[in-house]
């Protein structure tokens, strides 16, 4: 019985698969004739790195996992056994503990491209979604991951982010007890983050990676200009004039910064993998003691910004929910971006002034909202977390009139780029 | 088309560079003004491997009677600061005959906790919990305080229910009287203490002050060597990484290079 020979009419060993598993077909399709714009620029570089940040973790965790005991009596005696009596151990940990606040970093900046560009934009509205629930899933993985070690701040940070769910009416305290398996984190806790953080989140992760690079595949790259390359093809091979081959073009690009990240990566894993105490934080050198109160509790650094939001809401109405509220929807507000743009260009190139205005500003207070939620209560932290958390909140808010009254600069047909 | 390309790249630079700038001034500027005033400076050298040795002898003389570090091993203590098992049975082991041990107290917990209120903290990774700085003015600033149960108060751990257990080798110091320590009052006549340290010598240890503080230094070195035994290792692994590193990325620039030459 013959079968239909694959339209690659590749031959021998990769011509028995192709009749059999589309593999040329997708490598096409995804790498050596997926066409990018050729003008990408430095922001581009970080959706490769958050790949390969998470095989990062993923493969790390792998190894982690294997040495690593999710009991509360046992945990923490077994990640200082993983630092001292498993070879290459404590490398193995650094590359995950420090791969954590370098996917933060990576998928902030990827996210800021994406709002300078306007790669939310139509026909990109579900990329922009997928990435979202990414991020919403990344800081469950991370909220998980970082209690595991069962330090005094894994604990602590663990009571008081579990306990946000207490302020909910009615239902909150019981939602605790149940959330939790006990009236306080416990070994029943650190069993279901150990479950959720290593098998539960990590599959929900890779396939909304998946997602956002199938949608992203299907209508193909945004870029700095801001314009579609599907707009002007060569009549006579259907490809993007302004477009090249994902494969070999980006390929050897990424790995140039490739090479620049995992410099500077590398050089904190093996130099300084405590960060500065914001990478791995000194409270969190002392195990876990329901007893002991760390002297201020501070979520590890890339939440900060949320929780000063959490913070700078008062509570009124007998109640603490409003904070919670509002460091809720700082997260779902994200998912609206791009209906919430009603700009007629893209890209920042062409928008006015009172769009980089709000960026600015957003952007300023956004590192200033991280600062001060990383700092014990203060005066001034909670007046400025204040007026930060209404910038943060206006930029998305007003943007549907200000991005239509702002003043934009005519669109180039087809791509700038200057060839080196 | 060209200069209003450049003139716009130009601006988003600088406002994106002012806007870091501003930041990170913000961010450092109040990250260095944390921290409690510790009268005295010190910064550990684990490189020093004598020192790292003397420490180790100091901890097992002195403190591991009470404190354990349960997560390190003699054997691992042995093969990182040269000590043979013999020596390290000879002159470190006191509780334990197998040099594959974790090094434990043979207080027990129990009683310890009746004897001070609580029992003594395992010290494996104390000094990246408190850091070094923290660990050797707590080692310095013990005081005659009568008001204590065991006559001792900390300076930098008010109410420490540790006894200060090397009086022996400091001696005894009391705290001065407020205003006595300022400016004028460089080394006291009693010798070795900066100025800001606010105690005076009450009476004589078998060391010197200076002898004591490179006690103190020693024990310090050891106890961040113990925090994390693998770093030595770790930093020398990493030199030849980013050296690699290095060489990967220029050959990476000059194949992306090579390859774009194509693109027009």
């Amino acid at each position: 019985m013959a079968i239909t020979p694959n339209p690659y009419k590749t031959t021998g060993f990769l011509g028995w698969i192709d009749d059999r598993f589309p593999l040329t077909k997708l490598w096409k399709d995804h790498l050596s004739e997926y066409y990018a714009p050729k003008n990408f620029n430095f922001w581009y570089f970080f959706g490769s790195l958050a790949l390969l940040v998470l095989v990062n973790q993923l493969l790390t965790g792998i190894w982690l996992v294997m040495h690593y005991k999710p009991d509360a009596t046992q945990a923490w005696d077994s990640v200082e056994y993983i630092m001292r009596d498993v070879p290459w151990g404590n490398v193995l940990r650094y590359l995950h503990s420090t791969g954590a606040s370098a996917f933060f970093i990576v998928v902030y900046l990827h996210m800021f491209r994406g709002i300078i560009y306007g790669s939310h934009r139509k026909p990109r509205e579900l990329i922009w979604i997928f990435g979202c629930l990414i991020f919403l899933m990344l800081m469950a993985e991370a909220f998980c991951g970082y209690v595991l070690p069962w330090g005094n701040m894994s604990y602590w940070g663990a009571q008081v982010i579990i306990n946000l769910f207490g302020t909910i009416p009615f239902v909150g305290p019981d939602l605790v007890v149940w959330i939790q398996g006990d009236y306080i984190p416990s070994d029943a806790t650190l069993n279901r983050l150990f479950s959720l953080h290593v098998i539960a989140l990590p599959f929900v992760l890779v396939g909304l990676v998946v997602a956002h690079l199938i949608a992203l595949h299907e209508v193909g790259s945004n870029n700095p200009d801001g314009v579609e390359i599907k707009k002007h093809k060569d009549p006579n091979t259907g490809i993007p004039l302004d477009g090249i081959g994902f494969h070999p073009y980006y390929t050897v690009k990424d790995l140039v910064g490739v090479g620049v990240f995992l410099i500077i990566f590398l050089g904190i894993v093996f130099f300084a993998p405590d960060g500065g105490g914001y990478f791995l934080e000194k409270p969190n050198f002392t195990p876990a003691n329901p007893l002991s109160t760390p002297e201020h509790i501070t979520p590890a650094w890339y939440f900060g910004s949320f929780y000063a939001m959490l913070r700078a809401t008062p509570s009124f109405a007998g109640t603490q929910i409003w904070g919670v509220i509002v460091m809720g929807a700082a997260v779902v507000i994200l998912f609206f971006l791009p209906w919430l743009d009603r700009s007629p260009v893209k890209s920042i190139r062409y928008k006015g002034p009172i769009f980089k205005i709000a960026l600015t500003l957003f952007t300023i207070f956004f590192v200033l909202l991280n600062y001060y939620g990383m700092q014990p209560p203060s005066p001034t932290g909670t007046l400025i977390s204040r007026i930060g958390t209404i910038v943060y909140f206006a930029f998305f808010l007003l943007m549907p009139y200000y991005s239509k009254i702002d003043k934009t600069k005519p669109v180039p047909e087809r791509v700038t780029y200057e060839a080196h | 088309m060209k200069p209003t390309n450049s003139v716009r790249k130009a601006m988003l630079k600088t406002s994106l560079k002012s806007l870091l700038a501003a930041a990170t001034l913000v961010v450092a500027g109040q990250a260095f003004a944390e921290g409690h005033a510790l009268p005295y400076p010190f910064k550990p050298d684990t490189g020093n491997e004598a020192s790292v040795q003397r420490g180790a002898r100091n901890f097992m003389n002195y403190c591991s009677g009470c404190h354990s570090m349960r997560n390190l091993r003699y054997s691992r203590v042995g093969q990182d600061l040269g000590i043979s098992d013999d020596l390290l049975k000879a002159n470190l082991m006191f509780t334990s005959e197998k040099v594959g041990d974790h090094i434990l107290s043979s207080m027990p917990a129990d009683a310890s906790k009746s004897w001070f209120g609580q029992q003594p903290p395992d010290l494996t990774v104390e000094a990246r919990y408190r850091g070094p700085d923290w660990v050797y003015n707590y080692l310095m600033t013990f005081y005659v305080d009568p008001s204590r149960p065991l006559g001792t108060n900390n300076l930098v751990l008010p109410g420490a229910s540790m006894p200060h257990v090397l009086w022996e080798l400091q001696g005894l110091q009391v705290k001065k009287a407020e205003g006595e320590h300022g400016a004028a009052d460089g080394e006291g006549e009693h010798g070795g203490h900066e100025a800001g340290a606010p105690f005076e010598l009450a009476s004589k240890g078998k060391l010197t002050p200076d002898e004591y503080k490179k006690f103190v230094a020693d024990t310090v070195n050891f106890m961040v060597y113990a925090a994390e035994p693998g770093r030595a290792h770790r930093v020398s692994v990493g030199y030849k990484v980013i050296l690699f590193l290095l060489l990967f990325t220029v050959l990476a620039y000059f194949l992306k290079r090579e390859y774009w030459k194509d693109v027009h």
